[in-house]
């Protein structure tokens, strides 16, 4: 859905295991975005499918995994060489 | 005079109230419920949502048998309110935990129950006191700091602000006429009918039931009653929703049928609802991380403080006024523990117009002239 204009992706992340290449300077919900991975969670309630929406801390639809720690918003977090992010289902798991 | 519209109006719907009123409209009353308006100060919407038993009555055994009735009676009560609108309010009677997290503690929880249960006229509700390894067995996600901990099998837990909803939706059902904005300014009693005056005018009734919380104060002396309260402040912090891992309700702390976690037990002299203490908070999160470890990097969405409703020696007031016949008070700090009674055992003694003596008569506010009492 979307490519990148001109910038050399330079950082290697994984994402549930699978290696991922980002832009320095990429938060995690851009380079889930521009990876063409559509959807980073589902819902605690209904398991609906969500996906990065607002890129700007409000929405809380870019929930994530990041190096272990759950619920993490990934539209504020830069991509960082090595980063492990895994996609969630539902609810997170208290302790990680 | 006009003949009165309603045959009871209950003053203040909140849960007290609202379990009254549908108790009411049960037994074919025609209601009215008087409520104030969206920014009331409300405890419905800010309470712990547990169904409470151990630690209830130390100072007057009766509490005790009173708690434990409504505890029993409550399955039934969210079985009639689901037949009626359909909706669970997810009650749960697992039984409920009072952690310790030091040898002391501990002492002092075991020494409450001790005197609770050397009281004369106490029913015994068996509450155990368990080391870490038979707690572990039950809430394996103990951190090491928990010594121990009293458990009681009669403690439970309920989705309060589903409650609330759900109870105001079966009034509605039943005919109850709910009316908003009518915080009540005077009542007089003439020629047998109650007159309530509210900004939105006058409403008329053959009795009325107070059931407004810590405003019970300001109205109880309207028909020759009273309600000595005294409000303190709570504060609850809330998290992210979780997996479920905590199967039982713990005093200070729960994981709700939605997954989030709530924890609070702050005590705080103060009616501000609208103060928060950060250090109260800090405080509150810092012992529940002591007490579930696991808790240590959880995300909290939500803190919020509120008034509870209190009487002057914490225990509920259920009064008739002799010099109003007709007029009654309910007082109480626990809504949510005590709707069943509200509900299936209060209301339909207002209903026949008289409190029944043998059950709520250590209730009487009475009780605060030593002179009387005695």
């Amino acid at each position: 859905m979307f490519k990148r204009l001109h910038d050399t992706p330079t950082v290697t992340i994984k994402v549930n295991g699978q290696t991922v290449r980002a832009r320095s300077g990429d938060t995690v919900a851009a380079a889930l975005l521009a990876a063409g991975i559509d959807h980073c969670r589902t819902t605690p309630v209904t398991g609906a499918p969500r996906a990065p929406y607002c890129l700007m801390g409000v929405c809380f639809d870019c929930l994530v995994t990041i190096d272990g720690i759950g619920n993490r918003q990934g539209c504020l977090v830069p991509v960082r060489e090595g980063m492990e992010v895994a996609t969630q289902v539902g609810k997170r798991e208290a302790g990680r | 005079m006009a003949a009165s519209e309603y045959d009871v109006v209950v003053v203040g719907g909140g849960l007290v109230g609202a379990a009254t009123a549908w108790g009411l409209a049960r037994e074919g009353c025609r209601v009215a419920l008087l409520d104030e308006g969206d920014r009331a100060v409300r405890a419905s919407r800010g309470n712990f949502a547990l169904v409470w038993v151990q630690s209830k009555g130390l100072g007057l055994a009766a509490y005790a048998g009173w708690t434990i009735r409504s505890s029993e009676a409550w399955a039934g009560f969210a079985g009639l309110l689901k037949d009626e609108t359909g909706l669970d309010v997810c009650f749960q009677r697992p039984g409920g935990f009072h952690l310790a997290l030091s040898e002391k503690e501990l002492e002092a929880r075991a020494n409450v129950l001790k005197r609770l249960h050397n009281q004369p006229g106490i029913v015994d509700y068996k509450t155990e006191i368990l080391d870490h390894s038979q707690v572990a067995k039950m809430l394996p996600d103990i951190g090491p700091e928990v010594v121990g901990a009293s458990y009681c099998s009669l403690d439970g837990h309920v989705n309060s602000l589903r409650l609330f909803r759900t109870l105001h939706q079966a009034i509605h059902a039943r005919g109850v006429a709910y009316l908003p904005s009518h915080r009540v300014d005077d009542i007089r009693r003439e020629g047998g009918t109650f007159r309530l005056f509210t900004p939105q005018g006058e409403v008329r009734a053959g009795r009325v039931a107070l059931a407004a919380g810590n405003a019970n104060m300001r109205l109880a002396p309207m028909v020759g009653l009273e309600a000595p309260m005294k409000p303190e402040r709570g504060q609850i912090v809330v998290t992210e929703r979780l997996r479920p891992f905590l199967n039982y309700p713990v005093v200070t702390l729960r994981q709700t049928d939605e997954g989030t976690v709530m924890i609070g037990d702050s005590k705080e002299e103060g009616t501000d609802p609208a103060r928060l203490t950060l250090g109260v908070a800090a405080t509150e999160a810092e012992r529940a991380v002591r007490q579930f470890p696991l808790l240590a990097n959880v995300n909290v969405v939500r803190t919020w403080s509120a008034i509870r409703v209190m009487t002057g020696d914490g225990f509920p007031i259920y009064d008739e006024s002799e010099t109003h016949p007709g007029a009654f008070v309910l007082c109480c700090h626990s809504g949510v523990t005590l709707a069943a009674n509200h509900a299936l055992t209060v209301a339909p003694m207002i209903a026949r117009g008289a409190l029944d003596k043998s059950l709520v008569a250590p209730f009487s506010a009475r009780r605060f002239h030593v002179q009387e009492a005695a």
